[in-house]
């Protein structure tokens, strides 16, 4: 419970001092209106093409395209931003500050930095979203909505389980500067159903980088195509990937020995 | 008192061999600089190669439920495509307008104003160092690529010739654009919109998200009029198509002349805005 509570201290502190920066909002605004467009320019060019891609017609992949970036958007409000924060306070030596707070240093590192704005994100992905379903003809049932709920939920904490594996690799290379990159470009994959993509990088992206979990899973979630195996498979690898990378963590932790102090 | 015409020697500034030795001198400098961080430049080219690999296999895709080809182009061509594209847009990358508001916030331009030359040659022989470390990294991802992707090349000679000449062709455009674009940011500290909107529309219509065929006609026919192509889809499709020898000598000939037009563009920019320059920094 304790976590929670120092969560939301920590939203609270982080949505005061970005809302000092509001000019901020309508960069965001702007630079996200333009990725919209450009998303779906490319979804109409594609279609003017072809009537439907692997199985998938153009309002079931304006769902894809909406939850993509939606989840874009969850992950620079929160998951990004702290898991680059600990990456530059590992290489300053700034770590040891959260460290010695008497709190769990997990829970600390992940919820320290928030970055209202991006909010805008999720804003356009639901709209996206909503816009699709409404041309998509099959009906969303009430199981359909909540296998969507619990795809995302579970999709969401596996993308930070690979942040926080990526950014705990900071302990032994210190020069991540990349990683933002190099997740960035993979984090496109999820613009289109995993099922398109030959089978070593369908692969790389659903248990590797777990992007299809993140994006097409509650995709075929709203769209009736999901089998339950796939949710349960869900539930079970964010649970093993949850426990795994907390160990990592705290094999990392072992290994820092502060760089400034 | 000394002057920098006392300490350089004023037949040696200007001189072609003086031009020569500083173009040689900045870009060894770049070639060794950059060889040390070549896992840094891996990480960096491996995220890149994400987008292409994202368009090569969603038009294969569309390729194959249409019996093999999209408007002509076929599964092959698309391969080749892409993979030739990660090399041209790799030559793409120049020191970018954004740097310019850095090198301005920074005060490092100061430094930069202090020599006899312009900070553009500087830009352009350091960055021109920097690709051959890239062009050499390439050649094992390129590789790896075709390894995986099968793509239909069967260059001519002229072709290669014309493709080698052409990125760095491309190389010039994107550079004189973006550093002529940069001097916004002597009158703005908001220039990343503009950035932004000039880095979307050369997403469109420089040949960077499909091969240009596939836009919509009057997208082909704005972008013939514009630098961007010239700047990627040309060197591409110099290598990948079946341009005749009078296209593609033509090619280079309108990439000498925006490379020309970039130039003045900025030389008109610099003037003006040197001008306004009050130091930052120090």
């Amino acid at each position: 419970m304790n976590a929670f509570r120092i969560t939301w201290l920590f939203f609270k502190v982080g949505v005061l001092n970005e809302l000092q920066y509001r000019v901020n909002f309508v960069v965001q605004l702007f630079q996200s209106a333009i990725a919209l467009v450009v998303g779906l320019l490319v979804l109409a060019l594609v279609y003017s093409h072809t009537d439907e891609l692997n199985g998938w017609s153009q309002p079931e992949l304006l769902c894809v395209l909406g939850i993509q970036i939606l989840m874009g958007g969850a992950i620079k409000t929160y998951i990004q931003p702290n898991m680059m924060r600990l990456i530059e306070d590992v290489r300053d030596g700034k770590l040891d500050y959260a460290l010695t707070k008497p709190e769990d240093s997990q829970v600390l590192v992940s919820v320290r930095e928030v970055r209202i704005w991006q909010v805008v994100d999720l804003v356009s992905g639901a709209t996206v979203l909503a816009v699709g379903l409404s041309r998509v003809t099959t009906d969303l049932g009430a199981l359909d909505a909540l296998a969507f709920g619990v795809a995302l939920l579970f999709g969401a904490v596996m993308i930070y389980c690979f942040w926080l594996l990526i950014a705990t690799g900071a302990f032994w290379v210190v020069n991540m500067y990349h990683a933002v990159e190099l997740f960035d470009g993979i984090f496109q994959t999820g613009r289109w159903p995993v099922g398109i993509y030959p089978g070593w990088l369908r692969y790389s992206v659903t248990f590797l980088v777990p992007i299809a979990f993140a994006v097409t899973v509650p995709a075929q979630a709203v769209t009736s195509r999901l089998q339950w195996q796939t949710l349960a498979l869900a539930v079970v690898f964010a649970t093993v990937l949850f426990v795994f990378a907390r160990w990592f963590w705290r094999f990392g932790l072992r290994r820092y020995s502060g760089a400034s102090a | 008192m000394t002057t920098l015409t006392e300490t350089v020697p004023r037949r040696e500034v200007g001189s072609a061999r003086a031009w020569a030795d500083f173009y040689l001198s900045t870009m060894r400098l770049a070639v060794q600089e950059q060889f040390q961080y070549r896992t840094a430049n891996y990480f960096y080219m491996f995220g890149m190669i994400a987008e292409p690999v994202i368009y090569l296999v969603v038009w294969t895709t569309i390729a194959d439920q249409q019996g093999g080809s999209v408007q002509g182009l076929s599964a092959g061509y698309f391969a080749a495509y892409y993979i030739v594209w990660t090399l041209v847009r790799n030559m793409n990358i120049v020191f970018g307008a954004p740097f310019w508001e850095y090198r301005i916030r920074e005060g490092e331009l100061n430094k930069d104003l202090l020599r006899p030359i312009l900070p553009l040659h500087y830009d352009i022989a350091y960055f021109a160092g920097w690709k051959v470390v890239v062009i050499v990294l390439w050649i094992p991802l390129a590789i790896g690529l075709s390894l995986v992707f099968d793509p239909l090349l069967d260059p001519r000679l002229l072709e290669i010739a014309v493709f080698a000449v052409a990125i760095w062709g491309a190389y010039l455009i994107r550079t004189m654009f973006q550093e002529a674009l940069g001097m916004l940011c002597f009158w703005t500290t908001r220039g990343a919109a503009i950035f932004d909107l000039w880095m979307t529309t050369e997403l469109l219509l420089s040949g960077r998200l499909v091969p240009l065929p596939l836009m919509p006609d009057w997208v082909q026919d704005v972008s013939r009029f514009l630098p961007f192509q010239w700047a990627f889809f040309f060197p591409i499709e110099s290598l990948v198509g079946d341009l005749s020898d009078e296209e593609l000598l033509r090619g280079l000939g309108v990439q000498l002349l925006w490379i020309l037009i970039g130039l003045a563009i900025f030389r008109v920019a610099w003037k003006h805005a040197i001008r306004r320059y009050s130091a930052v920094g120090g």
